[in-house]
């Protein structure tokens, strides 16, 4: 187990040894104290390890990550695990603006709740908020899964492509072109599987959710608008 | 980008220590301010006295012969405090329109930039470390405060472009973002009576909760209405001589955290700047919602 003390240990450094961890790394617990709010906090991991922050984290903590599950004891700035390809990233409070942003894999679980724009141009990887998501989530999403348990803000889902979008609690608005959609049985299995990944089996139930995804009417061209070209 | 750092101390517990954690606040938001920096100390409010804080153009300038000329105008004691290129004269609060008209005509080569009962306010070009460091902000004491450290977009790099901005007794106002309506809103305001001393757009902001507060509005009231009246990005962190007020607008397009504990409030722009500050780890942190008001005010 390796223990990296921030107070201490320039960030510069903690992340270049994260880095330079092989495939078959036997070093797979790593342990962060005193993070501070530092930026860019184990960013960029490609190896299949367990990191725990134990404090709140600045901007962009566990961007990029690949195969790393990353928890984070305490809030996150933005951009959380922005890029994510795979692995998994927790945090236990808050997560500020723009959390999962364009993450292609992976799972981002968030404890309290996510500002403005969570899962903005996702691009496959599933994130569940247990608390509220700030207004224009899920801005352009692509691919992936949004489950939200609490409300969520203003403009859900706007320009939405092809990402699933579940919330329990009420939608202040929906974006342009995303629209409630039929709650099936197979929706209800899939949310049953993104829950039980973050930890929820059979504590919340999935028939209390509704299902939002695109209308489809804005990024399919018309040829009645090929003037405005 | 700009940074903003805020104490609003609920007890004394903190009091003699405030100076201290503002200037640690600021010195961490450097990064994103590194142009200049300035804040507003409040201590514990005169009682039939004002403080009217001066700007000189340079360390040299001979406050105590403008303070000796300026007490052969005005009837009762005044005071002199010397912080580099500021100066705190504290005169007595019914000779304070003469002792500002006095300074205006006879002292044009000062700048009287903010003035109250309980408010002292510093501002500099350079390192948000050294401007605290030149005004010794680490020792001084008192209720709450509020900091800036700038990254100028809207006006030039000068001390006077620097924040806090003071439009009235006791309040000041930092901001980061732009305001796009600041010209028009300049216009009004100058209709209403009130000079904007700068081209800068927080300015104009300040005077327009001056304004508000003018009409009977409260600080969390007068930023309330702003809400409606302001077009642009900001976050606000104001302070008047009791209370200490947080807006964001309605896209929450600058960054902000709010974190409480049973003996303070404290705003930064990001968790690094409040990182330092006592018992944080037990603090409630959260990040302040777009189009809210938060407003604290001491009984």
């Amino acid at each position: 187990m390796s223990l990296v003390d921030l107070a201490t240990t320039p960030l510069r450094e903690l992340n270049a040894a994260l880095h330079q961890l092989p495939p078959d790394t036997n070093n797979t617990q790593w342990t962060i104290r005193n993070p501070r709010g530092q930026h860019a906090i184990a960013v960029g991991i490609d190896a299949p390890i367990a990191v725990e922050i134990e404090g709140h984290v600045g901007y962009y903590c566990a961007g990029m990550n690949q195969q790393a599950s990353v928890t984070i004891r305490g809030n996150a700035g933005v951009g959380l695990a922005e890029n994510m390809m795979s692995g998994e990233v927790r945090v236990t409070g808050d997560a500020s603006q723009a959390a999962g942003a364009t993450a292609q894999g992976g799972t981002l679980v968030i404890g309290g709740n996510a500002s403005a724009r969570c899962g903005i141009s996702l691009k496959g990887a599933d994130i569940i908020v247990q608390g509220n998501v700030g207004h224009m989530s899920a801005f352009m999403a692509q691919a992936g899964n949004l489950v939200v348990l609490g409300d969520a803000g203003e403009a859900l889902g706007d320009s939405l492509y092809e990402a699933c979008l579940y919330v329990r609690g009420e939608v202040a608005s929906l974006g342009a072109d995303c629209i409630e959609k039929a709650m099936t049985e197979a929706h209800r299995a899939k949310l049953a599987a993104l829950l039980a990944k973050a930890g929820m089996n059979g504590a919340v139930d999935p028939g209390a959710f509704r299902r939002y995804g695109s209308a489809r009417r804005l990024y399919h061209f018309k040829v009645d608008n090929v003037s405005a070209y | 980008m700009c940074g903003i750092a805020g104490l609003f101390l609920k007890d004394e517990k903190h009091g003699k220590a405030l100076g201290s954690m503002l200037a640690e606040m600021l010195a961490v938001l450097s990064d994103r301010g590194p142009d200049s920096a300035g804040f507003a100390v409040y201590g514990k409010p005169l009682a039939g006295r004002v403080k009217l804080t001066l700007r000189a153009a340079e360390e040299s300038y001979d406050f105590e012969a403008l303070a000796g000329r300026l007490a052969a105008q005005l009837p009762g004691e005044i005071d002199l405090l010397t912080r580099a290129t500021h100066a705190v004269v504290t005169v007595p609060e019914a000779a304070r329109p003469q002792a500002e008209a006095w300074l205006r005509q006879a002292a044009p080569e000062v700048s009287l930039f903010a003035s109250g009962r309980a408010m002292e306010v510093y501002k500099e070009v350079g390192l948000p470390g050294a401007v605290s460091a030149r005004f010794d902000l680490p020792a001084m004491t008192g209720s709450h405060a509020v900091g800036h450290t700038r990254m100028a977009t809207e006006s030039a790099v000068t001390t006077a472009g620097a924040h806090p901005f003071s439009t009235g007794p006791d309040q000041c106002l930092v901001h980061n973002g732009s305001l796009s309506n600041h010209c028009a809103l300049r216009r009004s305001l100058a209709r209403e009576g009130f000079t904007v001393e700068t081209d800068n757009d927080s300015e104009v902001a300040a005077a327009y909760l001056t304004w508000q507060m003018g009409r009977g509005l409260n600080l969390g009231a007068a930023l309330k209405a702003a809400l409606q009246d302001l077009d642009g990005f900001y976050t606000f962190v104001v302070g008047t001589e009791r209370g200490f007020g947080v807006l964001r607008d309605p896209i929450a397009c600058k960054p902000a955290v709010l974190a409480e504990t049973d003996d303070y409030v404290a705003f930064g722009s990001e968790y690094r700047a409040l990182a330092g500050l006592p018992g944080i780890e037990a603090a409630r942190v959260w990040e302040p919602e777009p189009a809210t008001v938060y407003f604290w005010e001491r009984a």
